[in-house]
């Protein structure tokens, strides 16, 4: 049985303007045919202006059971929250 | 498939009762499970399973519809068929790499299938004679495929659950085209007609037995329901399909073979619904236990595929590791 | 000239036609899932190419012959494409080998004919360009791979380079038709692509550590029909459906 190709995360900007975001995985043996296989594979129907491919290994996530520590604290400070503050009816929408 | 990935399924937990109640609760309240999240050791064994025959079908179904690419009739018909099939690559590809976040490979999962460990579903072991059941299989194996996939857009599972929206917004090309031909085979000649009629003949009941056994016999949805794995019954399913269906095969001129299929206006709490005949169970677990048309070959084509193309990823892999000690080599200079 | 021209386009479709035909022979067989999307993504391209070139010939043509009636109720010996796409796809390394033999020309092919004296020329090879600029990168990247991979895989490297390169000449060889349009400023002139081809080969080449024979018997005569046994089969499979089922829409 052969060796194991690596698989990697692929990361997708749809659009100028916006972020990349996550949209699934692909297995290549380097990052030339990992970015070939991303635009075939994820950004078939023109779904992306730029690719991020990243082997799943580098990838360091927060550990689910820590989420108190991490995210709670920020909770509590309610005013990063847009609603939060009272915008005029006359300044229209912001 | 979807409800058949369920048969054999093995919910088996042996986590506490806190541990489960806690994760219950996140599941009745809607929230998705995402890849590192604790979860039960039989949620994450049926999503695997569920998973990887999901995926395996996707890879298997590009057999009976690349059986006529290179006949394909136009260059229109030959182009949609084409990235129909490519587009099924896709799907599997997404499915994959969704199973893969729950701790198995994507080379596991290849194994277990073509060592026959793994299924996928029983529709893909039938064969495709005929042009005209390139329009039937887009009608009728899609359109199954998506009653099954429009709601697990919503399974519990996030990987899961985003790859299904992503193929949903694929499948509505799959199943127009299909029916398209159609209209064109049944708006044609006497001969078209008739290879339609065939069709139609042939691939009615497979395409019914794509939802799984009758709710009785499933032995595993209930859990599965309460997980949000599963979010309708097999027959609920079925009679959707069965409904939406039969008005789509009046409209092209073709009979069911189905001569006990009555319209009943007091089934589905007074809408109406049809009625329709028993469903051979003894064909669908012969096809489902190996021994269709087809089982054979499928597999038989799945492992050709893999091992005469190890050479390329060895090749692959071997050139891979020289750049990296090239690369690593200059940047020591 | 209008005829010079059909002809001409015949050659162009029947070339991209049979390549997509036999890339597409892959779906469902590829060496690994990702390139189960890539190669159907060429062929698509190539019968996408293949599609605007015969519906051009039979507006050119003038006769009321549709894309299908050119692509599917030629006779055998009335198909002008290069021997090259025809050849079967042997495995993996042939069929990479092949898709950049043909891209590697119609890629300096195309640019030229940006500056077509025809605007649906000029049409065509605007979004063809592009798309050869792809397929010589990904087919490239494989017989990099290929040929500076295992020793098996380079062994089957070499093999197709012996096996394709003798069709390579025929490449830039302009029959009657061809030259007339070259003249005309409507086509490329075929022989002024060597150089262009040459440079592009010899980069991968370097890199996949394969060199590019001289070859003394190139083999010829695609553009007059004279094909090789295998397109037999291959018309047979292509035209079965409308020859089993005359006259009948699709």
């Amino acid at each position: 049985m052969s060796k194991e190709t690596p698989l990697w995360e692929v990361f997708v900007r749809p659009r100028n303007g916006l972020s990349h975001k996550h949209c699934g995985s692909l297995h290549a043996a380097d990052e030339v045919m990992a970015l070939q296989a991303a635009r075939d594979t994820y950004t078939r129907r023109g779904e992306g202006l730029s690719i991020w491919v990243v082997p799943s290994k580098s990838i360091f996530a927060s550990d689910p059971d820590q989420t108190a520590e991490n995210f709670d604290p920020s909770v509590d400070k309610v005013y990063r929250h847009p609603t939060f503050y009272d915008i005029p009816e006359e300044v229209g929408h912001m | 498939m979807y409800s058949q990935g369920l048969i054999g399924a093995d919910g088996a937990t042996t986590e506490t009762e806190e541990f489960l109640a806690a994760f219950q609760a996140r599941i009745d309240r809607e929230e998705k499970i995402e890849p590192n999240d604790p979860m039960p050791e039989g949620y994450r064994k049926t999503l695997v399973r569920q998973i990887g025959q999901h995926a395996h079908s996707e890879i298997v179904g590009m057999l009976p519809e690349g059986n006529w690419i290179t006949r394909a009739p136009s260059l229109r018909r030959k182009a949609a068929l084409l990235a129909k099939v490519q587009d099924e690559g896709g799907h599997g590809l997404y499915l994959y790499s969704a199973a893969e976040t729950l701790g198995v490979t994507r080379e596991q999962m290849t194994e277990e299938l073509i060592t026959g460990k793994a299924k996928y579903s029983s529709i893909f072991n039938y064969p495709t004679p005929t042009w005209a059941d390139m329009g039937t299989i887009g009608w009728l194996v899609d359109g199954a495929a998506i009653m099954n996939q429009i709601p697990l857009c919503r399974c519990s599972y996030g990987p899961y659950a985003r790859a299904m929206i992503r193929v949903c917004k694929e499948e509505s090309f799959h199943q127009r085209q299909g029916y398209e031909l159609l209209i064109s085979l049944c708006n044609g000649t006497k001969e078209q007609k008739e290879m339609a009629q065939d069709s139609i003949n042939r691939w009615w009941w497979p395409s019914l037995m794509m939802f799984g056994p009758h709710d009785a016999e499933s032995s595993h949805s209930e859990q599965s329901m309460k997980w949000k794995i599963k979010r309708f019954s097999n027959d609920e399913l079925r009679q959707k399909f069965i409904d939406a269906t039969v008005p789509q095969a009046e409209y092209l001129g073709l009979t069911v073979p189905d001569p006990d299929l009555k319209w009943n206006p007091k089934k589905n709490n007074g809408k109406g619904g049809y009625d329709h005949g028993e469903i051979n169970w003894d064909e669908f677990w012969q096809v489902v236990k190996g021994h269709g048309q087809m089982n054979r070959d499928r597999i038989k084509a799945r492992k050709k595929a893999w091992e005469d193309g190890a050479w390329v990823r060895d090749a692959a892999l071997a050139h891979a590791e020289k750049r990296a000690a090239r690369q690593t080599q200059q940047a020591a200079e | 000239m209008s005829n010079a021209l059909f002809n001409a386009l015949l050659e162009l479709g029947d070339d991209h036609l049979i390549l997509g035909h036999r890339v597409s022979e892959w779906c469902g067989h590829a060496p690994l899932l990702e390139e189960d999307l890539a190669m159907p993504n060429m062929a698509l391209d190539n019968i996408g190419a293949s599609r605007n070139l015969y519906t051009y010939a039979g507006e050119v043509e003038g006769k009321g012959r549709d894309e299908d009636q050119l692509a599917y109720l030629r006779m055998d010996r009335e198909y002008k494409n290069c021997l090259l796409v025809e050849r079967p796809n042997e495995d993996f390394a042939h069929t990479m080998l092949r898709q950049l033999y043909f891209a590697a020309f119609m890629e300096p092919y195309w640019q030229a004919a940006l500056s077509s004296t025809d605007e649906t020329i000029r049409g065509i090879a605007g979004k063809a360009v592009k798309e050869m600029a792809y397929h010589i990168r990904h087919a490239g990247e494989w017989v990099i791979r290929l040929g500076d991979g295992t020793t098996e895989s380079a062994e089957r490297m070499k093999a197709a380079v012996v096996e394709m390169t003798p069709y390579v000449e025929e490449l830039f060889v302009m029959s009657d038709d061809a030259k007339a349009c070259a003249e005309q400023g409507i086509l490329p002139d075929r022989e002024a692509l060597r150089t262009q081809w040459g440079q592009t080969i010899s980069n991968i080449f370097d890199q996949a550590l394969l060199e590019l024979p001289d070859v003394k018997f190139p083999q010829l005569g695609g553009r007059i029909g004279h094909h090789g046994e295998e397109m037999g089969f291959l018309l047979a499979q292509l035209q079965y459906v409308q020859r089993a089922y005359p006259g009948m829409s699709w």
